[in-house]
């Protein structure tokens, strides 16, 4: 899908460069040796250092894991196929993976129903709605029968928050009896779990301060008594330095058995996963996307580490797009590529997936580290309104005029300008692009067959041309379109071992 | 000071602690402008007076003080109690310590470049070390420590609170409203958190607590209408203070931005001056996102103040001296606990003063 390739490699090239960069002028000062030297990797993990504290890594873990690196680094052989800056890059990542652990652990209910599981954390990092997720989770996902059950007596109106929430996932709440103490609410919720047969009980607590005495011990007791299976401290991926601090604390105090890290679906680099991970040891086991009680999903860690890294989390970008675009209509529309013969029809269908996968922004936000990008198409005058009005203008033509555009003329133009609610220079917009399109067809099909990529790096600075309306329509394009089964796969020229 | 620094040319009270509660009453209809009022301790004046309710003050200290005491011990340890020369080692370790505390690696490099052209191969001891740092911090906060003024005249004055999601914007509110409400002004909520479960039960016990009216409506209604209601509402109730909720949401969700957006223009179809204030309010706890935060807060909602949550825990809060050096935007108030009195003004010197361990109030008050 061609839009969409655009995008990615065009990002790629950023977003790769934003850490290789960095080292590449580092890099740029040595010749290509056969090895790295030890000063070689000094300068480069001092950038490492200091992109990594930046993705909020606390400062300890940061050291431990340069320390790593360097060990790793100096004196490896560099690959034929990478730059100094690329390997060192590799490396990290590969620490980042190791450190964050390459296991995908599951959620342990292994003890006998009722299995008991704590939710704890500071306020606001999204227990509750973790707690509501987890039960739906476990109910259609694993055919468990799940109750929920909320602890926090403290915030204004939290157990009714937890009941609507169980509601809207098709989840039981443990019915409110109000001024019911937190310990009180705990065992009774055991009792019912024990009496009625439910396989899981959650338990929701109130949001706590790890240094607030009293409210710890109070989770302890609720510990204690209920002899949780599981207690995973939810924690938000925006945490910065004082993630170490927090995760120490409540594992130490409560003994923490997984971590689930919310608001992924944000732009924070996410280092607080990292730093967590590393002082308890514990792993993270789930990840909040968003705010819709089905965003749960399993932990990745290659790809936080690529978000820590400041490279974008491609891979969600790239099962997104997997999963919004069909195989078929990807590979009918790479054959039209290739022939260099896209019409209207195959614009629209483009614009439409576009708008299926969340638009452009919400393509982005898989991609932290795209500020100056997002500027740069900011300046470039693309907004994601103009996908909507391209669809207008595209739908109030007649199929002929869809189909070869160029019997637009006068006209013709003047009835879609006003049936699509814009003007004529609009739709002469549209036009120019979807020439522009073709063009770079053809002109991409030239180079593919020399065998080489376009020169992406023309692409850099505020290189989105101003024809650009949208990325990947009209702009230059990455190369190598042939796209072969759809997208499933990474892209070619976006190969995975890069990063590996 | 006042629970918020008052507002030049208003009158002062000094230190002259019983009378804080006249002095607020008085202070208000004369200059029609009410910075938010609540215990007085001294902070203008040279020494510091006890209040009748001790905890305020107190309780800051003590949130910031755990939350400074490992900065501390990083500077410490730095210094191994002695005395140290200032070299690049030094500055490179006390650059680390900086970093610990959120203030990120260009605000601490900048602070320790600093500290090195005016200190350099100085032996220095360590207290020495943190009061340099707390006034280049202080330096740096002090244009930004500005109190929230309510112009009770605009009847009312329109306050909207944005923030992401789990910052706290919903116990800020009940906060604000016990304040403004024991300072005697009409104060109305509006429960524009029309989207997470129970947010609009959760707001409406703020009021009944505080005293305050409360306009909501059902759980997904559209908040920009629920906020214009509520602006027609507020102006003919006569309402001194109008403050408006809001869901929260993640700054890179374009849509959801969009609405705030949206608020503010039908705010201003009552009042083009509306929205008075928009305070964002931000979690002490969040790291180097707070910068994309604050960006695209202000691109989208036009933030014009900061609120900081949660400086009762152990984070320290350090990205807010980054902030107020690329944003520039006044930080209004500090919270530091779930209660309604839990919010205190942010002083520059205080907060760069226990940001670096330091509690005394030695010299140079603001």
């Amino acid at each position: 899908m061609l839009g969409l390739v655009g995008i990615i490699q065009r990002l790629d090239k950023h977003l790769f460069d934003s850490l290789t960069n960095r080292l590449g002028d580092v890099f740029d000062k040595l010749t290509r040796r056969g090895s790295l030297s030890e000063a070689d990797v000094d300068a480069a993990l001092r950038e490492v250092r200091v992109a990594l504290l930046e993705a909020d890594v606390a400062l300890p873990v940061v050291k431990d894991l340069i320390a790593r690196v360097k060990e790793r680094s100096v004196g490896s052989e560099v690959l034929k196929s990478v730059t100094p800056g690329q390997q060192v890059v590799k490396i990290v990542n590969d620490a980042l993976v190791d450190t964050l652990g390459r296991e995908v652990e599951e959620i342990n209910l292994k003890a006998r129903p009722p299995a008991a599981m704590l939710i704890v954390g500071l306020q606001g990092s999204g227990k509750t709605t973790t707690a509501a997720k987890i039960g739906k989770y476990l109910t259609e996902k694993e055919r468990k029968r799940v109750l929920l059950a909320s602890l926090d007596t403290r915030r204004p109106a939290a157990q009714e928050q937890l009941r609507v929430l169980g509601e809207q996932a098709r989840v039981a709440t443990l019915p409110v009896v109000t001024g019911e103490p937190p310990i009180a609410i705990a065992r009774r919720a055991l009792q019912t779990g024990t009496l009625e047969a439910w396989d899981v009980v959650i338990l929701d607590t109130a949001g706590r301060l790890h240094i607030d005495q009293e409210l710890m011990d109070e989770v302890a007791e609720a510990s204690r008594v209920t002899e949780p299976v599981e207690t995973l401290l939810v924690a938000d991926a925006m945490t910065g330095q004082d993630a170490v601090t927090i995760a120490r604390e409540f594992d130490e105090k409560i003994g923490v058995t997984g971590i689930v890290l919310t608001r992924i679906d944000g732009d924070a680099r996410g280092g607080a996963a990292l730093s967590m991970r590393a002082v308890t040891g514990k792993p993270i086991k789930l990840m909040g996307t968003g705010e819709k009680l089905d965003g749960l999903e399993p932990f990745h860690p290659d790809r936080i580490a690529s978000r820590i890294l400041g490279m974008g989390d491609v891979v969600s970008l790239v099962e997104k797009a997997a999963e919004t675009i069909e195989q078929e209509e990807a590979e009918e529309l790479a054959r039209k590529i290739q022939k260099g013969s896209l019409n209207l029809e195959d614009m629209l269908s483009q614009l439409r997936q576009l708008k299926k996968m969340g638009g452009l922004g919400s393509l982005m936000n898989l991609l932290p580290g795209v500020g100056r990008i997002k500027k740069q198409m900011a300046a470039a005058n693309v907004d994601e309104k103009v996908i909507g009005r391209q669809e207008a203008i595209i739908l109030s033509m007649t199929v002929k005029e869809r189909r070869n555009p160029r019997v637009i003329h006068a006209s013709r133009k003047k009835r879609i300008a006003s049936g699509s609610g814009t003007s004529i220079q609009d739709v002469n917009k549209l036009l120019k692009q979807w020439q522009e399109m073709n063009k770079v067809m053809k002109r991409m099909k030239k180079m593919g067959k020399k065998g080489q990529l376009p020169d992406l790096s023309q692409l850099e600075d505020g290189a989105l041309p101003d024809n650009m309306q949208l990325p990947g329509l009209g702009g230059p394009m990455g190369g190598n379109l042939g796209l072969p089964g759809g997208l499933p796969r990474l892209p070619p020229g976006f190969d995975k071992k890069k990063f590996r | 000071m006042a629970f918020f620094r008052r507002k030049k040319g208003a009158t002062t009270p000094a230190a002259d602690t019983p009378k804080t509660e006249e002095a607020q009453d008085s202070l208000m209809p004369a200059a029609a402008q009410v910075p938010l009022a609540a215990e007085h301790s001294s902070v203008d004046g040279p020494t510091p007076k006890p209040s009748k309710k001790p905890g305020w003050l107190s309780r800051l200290r003590n949130g910031l003080d755990k939350s400074s005491s490992r900065i501390a011990e990083g500077i410490s340890s730095v210094f191994g109690g002695g005395r140290r020369r200032l070299d690049d080692d030094t500055l490179q370790e006390l650059e680390e310590v900086l970093i610990t505390s959120d203030l990120g690696p260009a605000t601490a490099a900048t602070l320790v470049s600093e500290l090195g052209t005016r200190r350099f191969d100085q032996e220095l001891v360590e207290e020495e070390i943190r009061a340099e740092l707390a006034r280049e911090i202080a330096a740096i906060l002090k244009p930004v420590a500005k109190p929230l003024v309510i112009d009770s005249m605009r009847k009312p004055h329109v306050v909207l609170v944005v923030g992401v999601n789990g910052s706290g914007k919903t116990t800020t509110i009940g906060k604000l409203a016990k304040n403004y409400r024991d300072a005697g002004l009409a104060v109305m909520l509006v429960a524009g958190d029309t989207f997470r479960a129970a947010a609009i039960d959760q707001l409406k016990i703020w009021a009944e607590r505080t005293g305050c009216k409360i306009v909501a409506r059902e759980p997904g209604a559209d908040a920009a209408g629920l906020a214009f209601d509520a602006m027609k509402q507020a102006s003919t109730s006569r309402q001194d203070l109008l403050l408006i909720d809001t869901a929260g949401r993640l700054q890179n969700k374009k849509e959801l931005m969009e609405e705030l957006a949206k608020i503010v223009r039908v705010v201003r179809k009552i009042d083009e001056t509306a929205p008075h204030d928009v305070l964002m309010v931000l979690d002490a706890t969040v790291g180097q996102n707070a910068h994309s935060q604050v960006e695209a807060f202000k691109d989208m909602a036009e933030v014009t103040g900061l609120i900081v949550t949660k400086l009762d825990g152990t984070a320290r809060g350090g990205v807010v001296v980054s902030l107020a050096g690329t944003f520039g935007l006044p930080v209004h108030a500090v919270g530091v606990g779930e209660g309604a009195d839990d919010m205190k003004p942010f002083e520059a010197h205080d907060y760069a003063r226990s940001l670096m361990g330091l509690t005394g109030q030695d010299g140079e008050a603001a």
